[in-house]
């Protein structure tokens, strides 16, 4: 296999990163040429809609992320069902597993993530064993869900909860296996967690804390589990849901760093000019506490790709939205969080918690709180309306002292602001002074 | 690409935007048959802030980079490159209200009947823009940007 071109920008991986990053530079360029390199056969498809694929409330051809001819109108060549393998930096020029050679202007990693599965012996590759990441779980769970009485999920993390909550509604017996003593352990705080872990029992999920796979019965497929108690499941599916490790491979043997994720600096470039990287397998900027980080959740994802794509066409831009941030919602409880996350008594030096729970309505509210009155964090449980708000408040690094009380309100707004704040934030959306 | 704005001064807090902007998103367009008679009661897609005397009415402001299209997970939320607006497609939408974290003006609104988000969408198919010739007082304005 010989040179399949060279192209000005060229593209590794296809979902949220990948979209953003062609979005980003075809409004800036319009003439560069455009090549993505896709391991997968299918079109670019949403990994996060398929708790709602597989829970049947949406069809196979709304998964998909843009429209069919998305790439046609973009003017992207699309090589699918191909693996890029080594990145020839030095000479611009990236190798796929066919032998095949593709050169570049400049180069995105959008390389995504892999499903990670926890060393439980026993545990291969047995047919019946998923994750909930691509198609292939997808068509997998599918081809499997009919003769499934009782599904084993490990990992009580956001994934885990949302494949509970479909094969719940599919009519299975479930059970939740976490290692932690509660649900969501990294992700939100206790009463968060205990207010998920009680929805999920009301429903009939049975659920395992402090508790994991010792082993794993079965050959060609898994029959049952035995748990580190000793208890016996039995299990005609098994999902594993335990995190996503960043794909870095293709970043070995160049001079690009690695710390985790894919280092990248705000513009989304790694430590060798003209190669960036975003999504799952990069490393980027929190802007609430200032570090690089590995932060997999689409938003990121396609937004570090967007910014990807400005600067790979020579507009400037920085990434500093990005942070921890969730909508969630297990059993119509809905959660959004951001920022950082505050658990158990202690509250570490130089932040301030403040916290309402509402036993009657069962809806929660939590800040985190610098010395400077700036937003560091919030959990919204229940009452989620309008949670933007303290997004951007937070990002605007906004003194909220003088309004505290105001931030438990259920219909708070840009009404509750001091005068001043509000109409700097509202300059364009507002006419001040009667005329 | 313009945008409405409010003026606070001279709004009066009557809601009376609310209530046509759920009739220009209903299936009659009329202000009785829509809240008497229809299936789905009508929804509002903007909100009228208040904190007395302060009122002023806030609606999607169909941002240049629209961090809710940013967000969607389901492609169901995008910009139209030719007009500006940042448009809904409900069909496509699955309610995972990313969208309602990441609107810095909480101006994307759940519906309370169904998992699906609702904005407005600049009375996209209509000859004017209802919250804006409805307000009794001129307090909403439509403007070039």
């Amino acid at each position: 296999m010989g040179n399949m071109g060279d192209y000005d920008y060229l593209i590794i991986g296809n979902s949220a990163g990948a979209v953003g990053c062609i979005e980003g530079l075809r409004s800036m360029d319009k003439n560069g040429t455009v090549a993505l390199v896709a391991e997968e056969e299918h079109h670019v498809y949403s990994r996060a809609l398929i708790p709602y694929y597989l829970g049947g409330q949406i069809t196979r051809n709304k998964m998909y992320y843009r429209p069919r001819d998305f790439y046609d109108r973009a003017r992207v060549s699309v090589i699918k069902e191909r693996r890029a393998v080594k990145i020839h930096s030095a000479v611009r020029m990236v190798e796929l597993d066919n032998g095949s050679r593709l050169g570049y202007g400049k180069l995105l990693l959008a390389t995504g993530g892999k499903p990670v599965y926890p060393p439980i012996s026993g545990l291969d590759k047995q047919q019946n064993v998923f994750s909930f990441h691509s198609m292939k779980d997808v068509l997998g769970i599918e081809r499997e869900l009919p003769a499934v009485r009782s599904a084993v999920v490990l990992g009580g993390g956001v994934i885990g909860l949302m494949a509970a909550e479909v094969l719940h509604k599919r009519g299975l017996d479930v059970h939740v296996l976490e290692l932690a003593d509660r649900l969501l352990a990294p992700v939100v705080d206790e009463t968060t967690s205990h207010l998920v872990e009680g929805a999920l029992q009301k429903a009939g999920v049975t659920l395992y804390l402090n508790n994991t796979i010792d082993q794993v019965h079965g050959t060609q497929r898994v029959e049952s589990v035995t748990l580190k108690d000793g208890r016996s499941i039995p299990c005609d599916l098994l999902i594993v849901g335990v995190g996503v490790a960043p794909r870095v491979e293709l970043a070995q043997g160049t001079g690009i760093e690695v710390n985790r994720g894919i280092v990248v600096d705000k513009n989304m470039q790694t430590a060798v000019p003209g190669i960036y990287a975003c999504g799952d397998c990069a490393s980027t900027y929190n802007f609430v506490t200032g570090a690089g980080q590995n932060l997999p959740l689409w938003p990121n994802a396609y937004l570090g790709g967007r910014i990807a794509g400005f600067n790979m066409a020579g507009m400037e831009r920085a990434f500093v939205q990005g942070t921890a941030m969730n909508a969630m919602h297990f059993f119509d409880i809905n959660i959004i969080n951001a920022g950082i996350n505050v658990t158990g008594a202690e509250t570490p030096d130089g932040l301030d918690v403040i916290q309402e729970y509402n036993k009657d309505t069962q809806t929660y509210r939590k800040f985190i709180l610098s010395e400077k009155g700036h937003i560091k964090g919030f959990i919204l449980v229940g009452q989620i309306a309008r949670a933007g708000i303290f997004l951007n408040l937070m990002r605007r690094k906004t003194d909220v002292r003088a309004f505290i009380k105001d931030l438990f309100k259920t219909d708070f707004g840009y009404a509750d602001l001091p005068e001043t704040l509000r109409w700097k934030l509202l300059q364009d959306d507002v006419i001040l002074g009667v005329v | 690409m313009g945008r409405i704005k409010a003026k606070p001064e001279v709004c009066m807090g009557c809601h009376l935007c609310e209530v046509w902007c759920a009739v220009a998103h209903s299936k009659s367009k009329h202000i009785i048959k829509a809240f008497l008679y229809e299936e789905e009661k009508p929804l509002p897609r903007l909100v009228v802030e208040e904190k007395l005397p302060l009122t002023f009415a806030l609606q999607c402001r169909h941002c240049a980079e629209p961090d809710c299209v940013t967000a969607c997970i389901s492609g169901a939320l995008s910009k139209d490159p030719e007009t500006g607006r940042v448009l809904h497609n409900p069909n496509q939408c699955v309610g995972c209200y990313s969208c309602v974290l990441t609107c810095p003006y909480g101006s994307i609104f759940i519906n309370p009947r169904k998992r699906e988000v609702i904005k407005c969408d600049l009375c996209a198919g209509l000859d004017t823009l209802y919250c804006v010739s409805h307000c009794p007082n001129g307090a909403l304005v439509y403007e070039d940007c």
